[in-house]
């Protein structure tokens, strides 16, 4: 097993490859009689930012739930590792839209980051060791600085970034954020948004996110999908932006995204895919590091 | 000096109230650790509605002739635990409604059975306790649940954790959410079930949800927390217990004057603080 390189944070399941993909196949949703979701195709790679749009009620939070199990669905979720053996189910990490949370519990940082990490009981304290290790993810978000803080003195921005270290330890196959930036001012949201976008590169994971701010996210995102019970458009979000369905839905045209030094790099997500075919693409180049599974060392 | 030492001392020279010491001190870090698990799954009123429950089983046990009731009540707030989480879960109302709907079924049907077959006076030391009569054997009984609580709490207590802070998010790291809240409320039953006659169905939820709802006032993580609710259960369990023999006063119910004491000063504590 290689040592990660020094710049390289903990842990990944599996070397960056490009080429693992997460398959969504017939996934439906249908609660108490009435059809929330239906004929949910979906096939992603790991590198690549999804951007999921639509109308509310039109059933993206559902799609997310569902798909981390927490309510029931038909059709199938497949990850798939780049040399086309199944990985099973995927490890999915998920930062919930507004996570409803007792202000007045008495609960740091830390508390919540091991709640998720750690066997170790809390009311023990922590592990030395592990608070190395939670440091160094929160740091990856920007966050270090409120880790021994009560999460109730948090502003919904630093919660949010808390909240993604937590979602990327251990660092998942998938990672769903579900309007992660919800309240979030200005300045928090790009923060959030780089940030979320380096993660992907760096760790070679597909994300989804859920987002109203479609101009914002499309900066940044590789593909959109238009969301409204079932998938209406569905590619590059200049592709997505200037269809028609958007227009019929939302009334009114978006601009092209503003080129930005994000979107040069966004090829990088189009990879050899064993499973698909029809996509074509180099591998990424830095497969070899950030092996060491740091989750087992709780 | 020396009269004083006697005077405060002099309990200790009974069985009684030796066996009533034992009894605190397994009692109080026991609730403690409970209480705070049940303020953070905003669970008092449920809680309490398990103290009320115990009357039925009270019943129950007196119908079918049972000398002590433990096992009735342990089996019918089982029984009522099971019934809350299902309605919870398939169920549109709220988790109050079907928490207050449950709990006025089963005291009706408590006090329909107590009144047909035998007196409810006969009962009244269910409701107000009496920790004094408590034998060698019963303070074994509460040294194996607190067994069993601590063991539960160094094994699963994160995950008990995660759940009661947001449930989507322990159902996204394949938490069996509704698993682990049924074992915590059976947990919370076993325990109220089983102290219910020492400490008095009245009271019983006080001294459950007193100390870590003082303790909330002042922690700033989950250790501190946790520590500072056992302290206090213990320090008003303790001094509940001479206090009430000094006094002549229920030991319940003392205790929880005590803890309610303590909560003040938490309070005040905090609003000095600002926070």
């Amino acid at each position: 097993m290689n040592m990660p390189s020094e710049n390289s944070s903990p842990g990944v399941i599996h070397p960056p490859c490009g080429g693992c993909c997460t398959r969504l196949d017939g996934f439906g949703v249908s609660i108490g009689g009435s059809t929330i979701l239906k004929d949910i195709n979906l096939h992603v790679h790991c590198g690549e930012l999804t951007a999921i749009i639509g109308p509310n009620g039109a059933g993206k939070t559902t799609l997310l739930r569902a798909m981390i199990g927490e309510i029931p669905h038909r059709g199938e979720l497949h990850f798939v590792h780049s040399d086309g053996s199944s990985f099973g189910k995927p490890r999915i990490g998920y930062v919930p839209q507004k996570l409803d949370i007792d202000k007045t519990a008495p609960v740091s940082v830390l508390d919540l980051f091991f709640s998720l990490s750690s066997r170790y009981p809390l009311w023990f304290g922590h592990i030395y060791g592990a608070k190395k290790n939670a440091l160094k993810m929160l740091k990856m978000v920007e966050a270090e600085e409120y880790a021994s803080m009560k999460i109730s003195q948090l502003s919904c921005g630093q919660f949010q970034r808390v909240m993604l270290a937590m979602a990327l330890s251990p660092i998942p196959d998938l990672l769903l954020l579900d309007e992660p930036i919800a309240g979030v001012d200005k300045a928090g949201i790009e923060v959030f948004y780089r940030i979320a976008s380096r993660i992907r590169r760096e760790y070679d994971l597909s994300i989804f996110l859920i987002s109203h701010d479609i101009a914002e996210v499309a900066k940044f995102a590789d593909r959109m999908i238009l969301l409204n019970r079932t998938i209406l458009c569905d590619g590059a979000p200049e592709k997505v932006m200037a269809s028609p369905e958007l227009k019929q839905i939302f009334g009114f045209d978006y601009s092209p995204p503003a080129k930005t030094p994000e979107k040069e790099l966004r090829l990088i997500g189009r990879h050899d895919c064993p499973t698909c075919g029809n996509c074509s693409g180099k591998k990424a180049e830095d497969s070899k590091q950030m092996t060491e599974d740091w989750g087992g060392k709780f | 000096m020396d009269s004083i030492f006697n005077l405060s001392f002099e309990w200790i020279q009974y069985d009684f109230m030796r066996n009533a010491l034992t009894a605190i001190i397994l009692v109080s870090p026991l609730f403690a650790l409970l209480g705070c698990m049940v303020i953070n799954n905003q669970m008092t009123f449920f809680s309490e509605a398990l103290g009320h429950a115990a009357l039925t089983g009270i019943a129950i046990g007196a119908v079918a002739g049972l000398a002590d009731p433990t096992w009735p009540m342990i089996i019918f707030a089982t029984f009522l635990t099971g019934i809350i989480t299902l309605l919870r879960k398939y169920s549109a109302a709220s988790t109050d409604t079907i928490v207050g709907l449950v709990m006025a079924f089963s005291v009706a049907l408590g006090i329909v059975i107590l009144s047909k077959y035998g007196g409810i006076n006969k009962y009244s030391k269910f409701l107000v306790g009496d920790i004094l009569t408590i034998t060698t054997g019963e303070t074994i009984r509460l040294a194996i649940t607190l067994g069993v609580v601590l063991l539960l709490w160094i094994l699963y207590f994160n995950k008990l954790f995660l759940v009661s802070l947001n449930r989507s998010l322990a159902q996204s790291r394949g938490i069996n959410v509704w698993l682990v809240e049924f074992i915590f409320s059976l947990t919370v039953a076993l325990v109220v079930t089983v102290s219910i006659q020492w400490i008095g169905l009245l009271v019983i939820n006080s001294m459950l949800i007193l100390p870590a709802a003082a303790a909330r006032n002042i922690a700033r993580n989950i250790s501190s927390y946790t520590l500072i609710a056992v302290g206090i259960s213990l320090v008003s369990g303790i001094s509940g217990l001479i206090s009430s023999y000094y006094c002549g006063t229920a030991t319940g119910a003392t205790i929880v004057l005590i803890s309610m004491g303590f909560f003040i000063l938490s309070l005040i504590w905090r609003i000095r603080k600002g926070r």
